[in-house]
C-alpha cells in the first residue's frame, strides 16, 4: 500500500469518525431522553392537570398554553412576514430602504432569544399595558418568528423561475396578478415548510416567554387572551428549579421534556413530509 | 397589396449607456411570416421584445423612436401596457408552461381579464387548444399538470396560451431552438397554418427555418437592421455583403 492510498483510508476515517461522534450525541441524547421520560408519559400525563404542587398528576395545561401560544404566534407573524418578503423581493424600492431592513431582520434572526423576552416585557407588558398574558407572550413569540419567515419566503420566491413571471407578464397580467397568481402559488409549498420549521423553534423558546406570558401554575386552561399560560418549556424551567421534592419533580421535567421532543419532532416531519411531496411533483 | 401590423419608425434603445438598437424601421406584415436572423447578440431578441413592451422590465432601458400597432404608438404615454400584451402574444425560448393544469394554462390571459364567463373561457380555451394541434393530445386530460407534457407539447401549449388571448400579433423568440427535430417541423408547419389568423414574427438562429416558413426576412447586424424584404428575394439576392456572409455561413 502506498503512502497516497495510505493517507486517504485515513482521511476517510477521521470524517468517519467525526460523523459517529455526531451521530453518537444525538443517539445518546434521545435514548436518555426516552429511558427517563418514557416511564412517566400517559395519556393522562398529557391530558390531565397537575397535582399536589406539581409533583403529581399531569401536564395539560402546559400543553394547551404552548399550543395558544405558537398558534397565535404564527398567525401573527405569517402574513405580516410574508407580506413583508414580498415587499423586499418583489418591489424592494427604494434600495437604501430595502437594505435597511434587510439587515434589521438578520440582526433580529441572531439575536438571543431572551432580549426577546425583555423587549417584550418593556412593550407589551409594560408599554401596552397588556400585563403578563397570552397575548404578550405570543406577540413576544411572533417578532422571534418573523425574521425566519421573511427569510424563508424570500427564499421561496426567489425560487420561482424568472420564465414564469415573464409569461405571466406577457400575457397581459398585472404585477400584482403576476404575484398572486403565479409566484406565490408557486413559492407556496416551501414558504410553508418554512413556516412549519419556525413553529417548532418557536414552540420550544423559554426565555422569551418567561416574562410576557409563562406562569408556574395555573388551576385552569386559559379562557382568553389576558390570562397567563403555562407552557411546555417553562414548565419544564421552572420544575428544575424550583418547588421542594426534587425527587417527584424531576421525572415529570423528563417528561414534560419528552412531550416537548415529540411534539416539535412531529412538526418537523411535517416539513419533511411536504418538502418531500413538492420534489415529486415539480419538475422544472 | 399588403397592409403592415406593426411599424417601428427610426426606434432607437438603450441599455443604460450600452446603444443597442440603431434607427431600425420595420414593418410586420399582417397574416404573413416574419424571421428574424442574425449573429448572436445583434439585438433581434431585444427588438422582438420592444413589441409587447417587455424590455420595459429591464431598468435604465431607454428607448426613442415609435412603434406603431396599428393606429396606436405602443410606447406614448398612458398606454395601458396590460393591452399591449394582450394583443401582442409572446412565446419564449424555453417552454415556460406554469405548473398549473393545462385548462387553467390557457385560460389564464382570459382569467385575469375578469370579463369572460366561465363558459366562455371553456370554449375558448378548446379554440386555443384546437388552433395549436393540440386538442386531440390532450383533451382527455385538460386537470393534469402541464408540466407532464413532453417540450413540443408543452411549447405548443404556450402558442395556444398565447392564442387564447386572441392576439394580433405573435412573437416567437427562437421556439424551437430547445425542441427536437419532429416537434420543430410540427411548430414550423403549425405557423404556416396560424398566418391566416395573425401576424407572426419569428426570431430564429436557423436560416433553413427562416428560409422554410417566412414570407419576409430581416437581417440585424450589431444593432442595425441590415436587410429587410421578401425572403426570397434576400436569399437569392442579398443587397448586403454582411446579409450574403450571413447567409453563406462567413460567419454567424
Amino acid at each position: 500500500m502506498n503512502k497516497r492510498t495510505l493517507n486517504n483510508y485515513l482521511g476517510i476515517g477521521i470524517l468517519a469518525a467525526f460523523l459517529l461522534m455526531t451521530i453518537g450525541f444525538l443517539v445518546v441524547f434521545l435514548v436518555r431522553m426516552f429511558y427517563k421520560g418514557l416511564p412517566v408519559l400517559s395519556l393522562n400525563f398529557i391530558f390531565r392537570n397537575p397535582r399536589e404542587a406539581m409533583t403529581a398528576g399531569g401536564i395539560f395545561p402546559a400543553v394547551a398554553g404552548t399550543f395558544w401560544l405558537t398558534s397565535l404566534a404564527i398567525l401573527v407573524a405569517f402574513p405580516l412576514g410574508v407580506l413583508t418578503a414580498i415587499y423586499l423581493s418583489q418591489y424592494g424600492k427604494p434600495r437604501w430602504l430595502v437594505r435597511t431592513v434587510k439587515v434589521a431582520i438578520n440582526t433580529l434572526a441572531g439575536t438571543p432569544s431572551i432580549i426577546f423576552g425583555l423587549f417584550g416585557m418593556a412593550v407589551f407588558v409594560n408599554l401596552m399595558g397588556f400585563d403578563v398574558s397570552l397575548l404578550s407572550g405570543s406577540l413576544t413569540l411572533a417578532i422571534l418568528a418573523m425574521p425566519m419567515i421573511i427569510n424563508a419566503t424570500e427564499e421561496a420566491i426567489r425560487g420561482v423561475p424568472n420564465d414564469f413571471s415573464e409569461a405571466s407578464l406577457a400575457l397581459g397580467a398585472t404585477k400584482r396578478q403576476t404575484i398572486m397568481k403565479v409566484v406565490l402559488p408557486t413559492a407556496l409549498p416551501s414558504i410553508l415548510t418554512g413556516t412549519i420549521i419556525s413553529i417548532g423553534r418557536v414552540a420550544g423558546e423559554t426565555a422569551p416567554i418567561m416574562f410576557t406570558a409563562a406562569t408556574f401554575y395555573s388551576r385552569r386552561l386559559p379562557h382568553n387572551i389576558t390570562d397567563e399560560v403555562m407552557a411546555l418549556p417553562y414548565h419544564i424551567y421552572a420544575l428544575m428549579t424550583e418547588g421542594t421534592k426534587p425527587e417527584a419533580q424531576v421525572p415529570i421535567a423528563y417528561g414534560t421534556a419528552l412531550v416537548l421532543l415529540l411534539m416539535v419532532l412531529t412538526i418537523s416531519a411535517g416539513a419533511v413530509a411536504i418538502r418531500f411531496s413538492i420534489r415529486r411533483k415539480r419538475k422544472w | 397589396m399588403v397592409n403592415s401590423r406593426i411599424n417601428t419608425e427610426n426606434l432607437n434603445l438603450w441599455f443604460g449607456k450600452n446603444h443597442v438598437l440603431h434607427d431600425v424601421n420595420l414593418s410586420i406584415y399582417d397574416k404573413k411570416v416574419t424571421a428574424m436572423i442574425g449573429p448572436s447578440g445583434c439585438g433581434k431578441s431585444t427588438l422582438l421584445r420592444c413589441f409587447n413592451r417587455m424590455n420595459d422590465l429591464i431598468p435604465e432601458t431607454r428607448i426613442e423612436g415609435r412603434i406603431m400597432l396599428g393606429e396606436k404608438d405602443i410606447y406614448a404615454p398612458k398606454t395601458d401596457i396590460t393591452k399591449i400584451r394582450a394583443k401582442v402574444g409572446m412565446v419564449f425560448q424555453k417552454p415556460n408552461p406554469f405548473p398549473k393544469s393545462i385548462f387553467n394554462n390557457v385560460a389564464f390571459g382570459l382569467a385575469i381579464q375578469g370579463k369572460y364567463s366561465k363558459c366562455d373561457i371553456h370554449s375558448r380555451v378548446e379554440e386555443s387548444l384546437k388552433a395549436a394541434w393540440l386538442w386531440d393530445e390532450v383533451k382527455d386530460r385538460l386537470h393534469s399538470s402541464a408540466m407532464a407534457l413532453s417540450g413540443g407539447q408543452q411549447q405548443r401549449l404556450c402558442i395556444a396560451r398565447a392564442l387564447a388571448n386572441s392576439p394580433e400579433v405573435l412573437l416567437l423568440d427562437e421556439p424551437t431552438s430547445a425542441l427536437d427535430p419532429q416537434s420543430t417541423a410540427k411548430i414550423e408547419e403549425l405557423c404556416l397554418e396560424l398566418k391566416k389568423s395573425v401576424s407572426i414574427l419569428i426570431v430564429t438562429h436557423n436560416i433553413a427555418q427562416a428560409g422554410r416558413i417566412s414570407d419576409y426576412t430581416a437581417f440585424m447586424y450589431l444593432g442595425q437592421l441590415v436587410e429587410f424584404g421578401k425572403t426570397e428575394a434576400v436569399f437569392t439576392v442579398p443587397g448586403d455583403k454582411r446579409t450574403e456572409a450571413y447567409l453563406t455561413g462567413v460567419f454567424g
